[in-house]
């Protein structure tokens, strides 16, 4: 029989929780200085007065929003009326991040399905061949891309020896090549959370579909899809985000005629022709955006469950 | 009376691993059909067969005449219970139950009101707009059974289906399922390793092993009359004993029992020599008149019998089965009994 003693008290259980607060203190400051902090300097920077040689001076003033949505002609005295020029740049982010996000959809969730149902042992061989290209730079791979894919690169020079095209295809500067930066860069983005849905999807929910007589398509449609969907939509999220905010695909495979989001940021915090509290306005609409993306995706899921 | 399932000569092979040897069945329309045996047996495999999710190695799988074996499963008019239910984790109850019409192009009305009829079956009305998740495993069992029963199959397939659930839930559903058989008229193939689950609900029982089908017939055929060790063994609890047979004539073999006495017993070989006799512990008496010459080891308490645990002079074990009647002493370890054999408690086995 025990003794009373040995029964966990009160008080040494509280004595354990007390402990939970300072153990978790490392985590809470990493998380403070570098993710909250930067933000809200950020948010405080947007609505700052510039510096001309870079940097801020503290005067709170909305013109960075001003500058983003608004002009008022060249010479600043004409009415005031929607500027287009910097959400037009938005209006190509976001559709060039959703090309990309279907383009990796597209490829990753057969890649994904694949991988999932390989034999449990060789799974993990196929996962480390999917992640061993982002072992190197992200900047190394881009600039080897646009090696590959220049007028005199492999790509062209090989098409042109075999004799299918008779000068070279004009692939850099293009939204082709962009789009095959974004793809590149993130589709293992897309084939890791579709994996891992597919790979706890029941394939016995597939033999059920079949059984009361769903085509294959049909099993795929209203069973396999709609069970994974979460994995799909985690994955997509994984993709839009970042390449909305993309600056090097576009600024090294795309050139000037495909100005993205991240290359106008980068461009407000370089050199003497920056402007940091309107890099950061960009930053801040660009992260309201995301925001939203998230959010519609949250309710999604939450309407999911409570159905 | 027409044959629903006819199997002829069915191989199924994974590469070098052969699961069932040339299997032959033919399944009654309107039958409660099972398939027992152990883990292993190629049972599953079968039900898989005639579901279509295998594809048969050679052989023909018959549906009502017509030649189902090289059909997709979901051109075939049956349906599975699915061992863990396989229910659609994202449909509600009702959407599960109506899938199969759904896909069949049944519109919209017409299938709701149809899902509300076989949850009513399986009285699982008020639950229709649960999610799967939202329910136990004996309601998920049912909704499997009703999603399975909703396109009015002509025969349905029951993998395990009562084996996730506990012993009460298990006995109350046995019932169900027969009942639910006998009101449908849907001919029922169901896999089990239960023995007693077989018993209970079948009309027929093709009792497995190794890919083969050992014995086809009714529960009390395969209980009373097994034809070889495997079967005797499998169902129930028995005794076989080693004995000398002399002679057969006309399905009877007159044989030496251990202790020389000699009887005559139906016999399912036609060889004499070394075979072995399967005698059934509730078959046994302790009587004065005694076949058997025993001394008891142990008595164990089983609440409705009484088991006695002996050996023969000759050191074979020998069990019987005593009701646990008022009048009965038990008798007491080491003491020496005589046992007697009821008039056709003996089985001669083939091998």
């Amino acid at each position: 029989m025990a003794a009373p003693g040995n029964i966990p008290s009160p008080a040494s259980d509280t004595g354990y929780r007390s402990l939970i607060g300072p153990l978790l203190l490392p985590t809470w400051a990493v998380i403070g200085i570098f993710m909250v902090l930067p933000v809200l300097l950020m948010a405080v920077y947007s609505f700052l007065t510039k510096e001309f040689r870079g940097g801020v001076i503290w005067d709170f003033t909305l013109a960075a929003y001003d500058q983003f949505f608004v002009t008022r002609g060249l010479f600043g005295d004409e009415p005031a009326q929607i500027e287009w020029t910097y959400i037009a740049i938005f209006w190509r982010s976001i559709w060039q991040a959703g090309l990309a996000t279907i383009l990796c959809l597209l490829i990753g969730f057969p890649t994904a399905w694949f991988i999932a149902t390989r034999p449990a042992q060789t799974r993990g061989l196929w996962l480390f061949l999917i992640t061993i290209p982002y072992w190197v730079n992200l900047l190394i791979r881009t600039v080897s891309l646009k090696f590959l894919i220049r007028d005199n690169g492999p790509l062209n020079e090989s098409l042109m020896g075999i004799g299918l095209i008779d000068g070279p295809l004009p692939l850099v500067n293009t939204n082709l090549a962009v789009q095959l930066g974004l793809f590149y860069s993130y589709l293992p983005f897309m084939v890791l959370p579709i994996y891992a849905a597919v790979e706890r999807y029941n394939f016995a929910l597939s033999e059920a579909a079949a059984d009361l007589y769903a085509s294959r398509w049909a099993t795929l449609r209203e069973i396999v899809l709609p069970v994974v969907k979460p994995g799909i939509i985690g994955g997509c999220i994984l993709v839009f985000v970042p390449s909305l905010g993309a600056f090097l695909a576009p600024d090294l495979l795309g050139g000037a005629k495909t100005f993205m989001i991240g290359s106008l940021i980068d461009e407000q915090f370089k050199g003497s022709q920056g402007n940091w509290p309107f890099g950061a306005a960009v930053a801040m609409i660009l992260m309201t955006l995301v925001l939203i993306v998230i959010l519609f995706y949250a309710r999604a899921q939450a309407r999911g469950v409570t159905r | 009376m027409s044959i629903a399932v006819d199997i002829r000569d069915a191989v199924k092979s994974y590469g070098p691993v052969t699961a069932l040897h040339g299997v032959s069945l033919a399944i009654a329309d309107n039958e409660f059909f099972t398939l027992l045996g152990p883990s292993g047996c190629g049972k599953t495999t079968l039900l898989r067969l005639i579901a279509g999710f295998e594809t048969i190695t050679s052989g023909e799988i018959r549906l009502f005449g017509q030649n189902i074996a090289q059909l997709e499963p979901n051109h075939r008019p049956v349906n599975t219970v699915f061992q863990q239910y396989a229910l659609f984790p994202h449909l509600t109850v009702t959407d599960n139950v109506a899938f199969g019409l759904k896909m069949q192009g049944v519109d919209a009305p017409t299938r709701r009101a149809r899902a509300g009829q076989m949850l009513e079956m399986v009285h699982l009305s008020q639950f229709a707009d649960r999610m799967p998740a939202q329910l136990s495993g004996g309601q998920q069992q049912r909704v499997a059974l009703a999603r399975a029963l909703a396109p009015a199959p002509k025969v349905l397939l029951l993998d395990e289906p009562l084996s996730a659930l506990d012993l009460k839930l298990r006995q109350a559903m046995r019932v169900e399922l027969k009942q639910l058989q006998e009101e449908t008229g849907i001919t029922f193939v169901f896999v089990t390793h239960d023995q007693e689950e077989a018993l209970t609900m079948s009309d027929r029982i093709a009792v497995m092993s190794n890919g083969r089908v050992q014995q086809t017939g009714t529960a009390r055929e395969i209980y009373e009359a097994p034809v070889n060790r495997f079967v005797a063994d499998f169902i129930g609890e028995t005794n076989l004993l080693q004995v000398e047979v002399e002679s057969v004539s006309q399905g009877l073999a007159t044989l030496t029992l251990p202790g020389g006495h000699r009887i005559t017993c139906p016999s399912a070989s036609t060889t004499i020599g070394r075979h072995h006799l399967s005698i059934r512990p509730e078959r046994l008496t302790i009587s004065p008149d005694a076949d058997l010459l025993a001394t008891v080891d142990r008595v164990v308490y089983l609440g409705t019998d009484l088991q006695v645990i002996a050996h023969l002079d000759g050191s074979q074990p020998i069990t019987l089965r005593l009701q646990n009647a008022a009048r009965i002493t038990p008798p007491a370890p080491g003491q020496r009994i005589g046992l007697h054999l009821e008039e056709g408690a003996a089985r001669l086995l083939a091998d």
